[in-house]
């Protein structure tokens, strides 16, 4: 096992976020969080990217604890994408990318480190708009120079805050399948917060479902989200329909009061 | 998709290409700055209320630094005197007498102060705005300005008194000491408040601007209480100039400027992540409250240098990173070098025109440096469609 996620509590001001959360990502595979709003699905996300650290439990990669890592090397081993992004009005597209190489660079920057760039940007055919600023771009080319960016850092575990919650349909199908192509080619693990159950269906290996911070549901995506989970932890009715592309869950109305 | 990741030439723009072409750009355009800074400090050193050719000049500064040069070595190195001597040529001294006294002993430390201040309160503004992510951020915002006047108008209208006289220190240097402990005092005190509620961007702001405001309200309340003699100095003071230059004072500042300089320009690169966020910049293994402790301590540390021996010089914190970030872009690398020069560029010629323009009468260097300043930046946000150097 490589990545693991042994009893993650957190805490902000005394109130319980996450509790006791466990589970493990192998190599070349995808983990989706799913769950409501608020049920500690971004502070989980955060806390393996090494934004906070946890109140108790331990994550470790391959058996070393990220906490006694250097902030430094930790940074090379977990690229992260926020779910909102930052960026200033005078960047370039192909600067962002480059500082996912933060760690990399000293002060100038190698031919090698430009390579990564080019390669981080032609993953998700995005070249031709290297020289372009932050602002010229659309709101799902901005999110995919964010994911290009973590892809820059050449991670061994991606962590992804609803990566395509800005994207249209078609970027959001673009990307996902760029990243599960990654992650399968790379050997990579990839852990991705979201809120659409049919990605977490199509793409995930695993699906941990949250609710109010305790896991709800850990497993296969067709055995964990069925329309019973999805009525005790979402409190929404749903179906799922299965033809030739796959499994699909569709939900239609909210119980009041939810479960 | 990855099947087709193998990076298509033809239509995709080189990342190396790219990169060079733009710092090459860069680099020349720093190289400009410097020349335009050293070329305006040389003229603005020929001309004044009495003007000196711009033989007498070039030959009132390098007579005078030959004579340095030469006490120096005789006070300090005998040993290599024999070698100065047995340099074939000597600087004459200029024609016109007083050129020298002009020049070396008036002109030129003022004009090192204005280059020093600009420097200082340019990066201090670049750190500032990149730390916090916020376009109006500057010195003024955060308090610090209003801090540093507080303390000078404090030290202005108490007098000297016991203080002065328990550090022993004489009425200019009070001045300067109190200005200078203000500023750094109202940084911390925003640090720390913000501190107490969450390091957020915002809330740090806020608390400058509310700080600020105190301050000012205790700048208002002393003039108000004071008497007219000690008001007019104080108001001097408020107005900001060079007029408190002297060489003492630019070769204390050089030092301190120079080892800011270098101590900010080190976090460029941690700089330039934080432009990606707070969570990003954490990700990336930055450090994010140490360095916004660091960067803004330092920044804060360079501005009050100079502010305390100027008086408040608004504008520059907040426009020349601006006009900057404009044309060379967000990487600190650049920028802050950029801006420092910019800045000492503006407040050069803001001075020298402020000294000339109606000569013998001195005008306040900030009606000028306002407009000055203000036209190029309005200039520049007109024409911004050209925006960058890629």
């Amino acid at each position: 096992m490589d990545l693991v996620i042994e009893n993650i509590s957190k805490d902000f001001d005394e109130k319980r976020v996450v509790d006791s959360v466990s589970f493990s990502v192998g190599r070349g595979e995808i983990v989706a969080i799913v769950g409501p709003n608020g049920s500690g699905k971004s502070t989980i996300i955060k806390t393996i990217a090494g934004i906070h650290s946890q109140t108790s439990g331990m994550i470790s990669i391959d058996g070393t604890d990220i906490r006694k890592m250097d902030p430094v090397d930790l940074a090379k081993m977990i690229g992260y994408v926020p779910q909102h992004f930052t960026y200033t009005l005078y960047s370039t597209v192909f600067e962002t990318v480059l500082l996912g190489r933060r760690q990399h660079i000293r002060w100038s920057v190698s031919d090698e480190e430009l390579s990564r760039v080019q390669y981080a940007l032609d993953s998700f055919e995005m070249g031709e708009m290297a020289g372009k600023y932050m602002d010229q771009l659309s709101g799902g080319e901005r999110q995919k120079v964010f994911i290009a960016r973590a892809l820059a850092q050449d991670p061994r575990v991606f962590v992804f805050d609803e990566p395509t919650s800005a994207l249209d349909i078609r970027y959001q199908i673009e990307v996902m399948e760029t990243m599960r192509t990654l992650t399968w080619d790379r050997g990579t693990s990839m852990i991705i917060a979201v809120h659409d159950l049919n990605l977490a269906y199509r793409y995930a290996d695993t699906v941990l479902v949250l609710n109010n911070g305790k896991m709800a549901g850990y497993g296969k995506p067709y055995e964990i989200l069925t329309p019973d989970c999805i009525r005790r932890v979402y409190g929404v009715d749903s179906f799922t329909i299965e033809n030739e592309f796959g499994k699909f869950i569709i939900p239609v109305r909210a119980r009041i009061p939810a479960e | 998709m990855v099947q087709e990741t193998s990076p298509a030439k033809s239509r995709t723009i080189s990342v190396h290409r790219l990169y060079k072409a733009g710092s090459t750009r860069r680099i020349l355009l720093i190289a400009a700055l410097a020349v335009v800074v050293v070329t305006s400090g040389l003229l603005s050193a020929g001309i004044g209320t009495v003007p000196v050719s711009a033989q007498d000049t070039l030959l009132a500064i390098g007579h005078s630094c030959s004579v340095t040069i030469q006490n120096f070595l005789h006070q300090y190195l005998p040993a290599v005197m024999p070698f100065y001597n047995a340099i074939p040529f000597t600087v004459p001294a200029p024609e016109k007498p007083q050129a020298e006294l002009i020049v070396v002993g008036f002109r030129l430390p003022r004009i090192f102060l204005a280059i020093l201040t600009g420097i200082s309160l340019a990066i201090a503004g670049t750190v500032m705005q990149g730390l916090l992510r916020n376009p109006l951020v500057s010195p003024f915002t955060l308090g610090l300005s209003s801090a540093a006047s507080f303390g000078a108008a404090l030290a202005i209208v108490i007098g000297p008194g016991i203080i002065a006289g328990l550090l022993l220190v004489s009425y200019d240097i009070f001045i300067v000491v109190m200005a200078f402990l203000f500023g750094w005092l109202s940084m911390l005190l925003v640090y720390w408040i913000s501190r107490s509620r969450g390091t957020t961007q915002s809330t740090l702001i806020l608390a400058g601007v509310v700080i600020g405001y105190l301050f000012t309200a205790g700048v208002m309340a002393l003039k108000y209480i004071t008497n007219n003699e000690k008001l007019r100095e104080l108001m001097v003071w408020l107005m900001g100039g060079m007029w408190g230059a002297s060489w003492s004072a630019v070769l204390l500042l050089i030092p301190l400027v120079l080892i800011c300089f270098f101590l900010l320009e080190r976090k460029a690169w941690d700089l330039n992540a934080l432009s990606a966020g707070d969570d990003v910049a954490k990700n990336l293994g930055i450090n994010v409250s140490r360095l916004r402790l660091y960067g803004l301590m330092i920044s804060t540390f360079a501005a009050s240098c100079c502010l305390a021996f100027t008086g408040i010089i608004g504008f520059i914190g907040l426009m020349g990173p601006h006009i900057c970030r404009m044309i060379i872009g967000n990487d600190h690398r650049y920028l802050i070098p950029c801006s420092a020069l910019l800045g000492a560029a503006i407040l050069l010629i803001s001075d020298t025109a402020a000294r000339t323009i109606m000569s013998p009468i001195e005008i306040p260097v900030g009606i000028i440096m306002y407009v000055i300043g203000g036209i190029f930046f309005l200039f520049l946000i007109i024409r911004a469609r050209g925006r960058g150097l890629y």
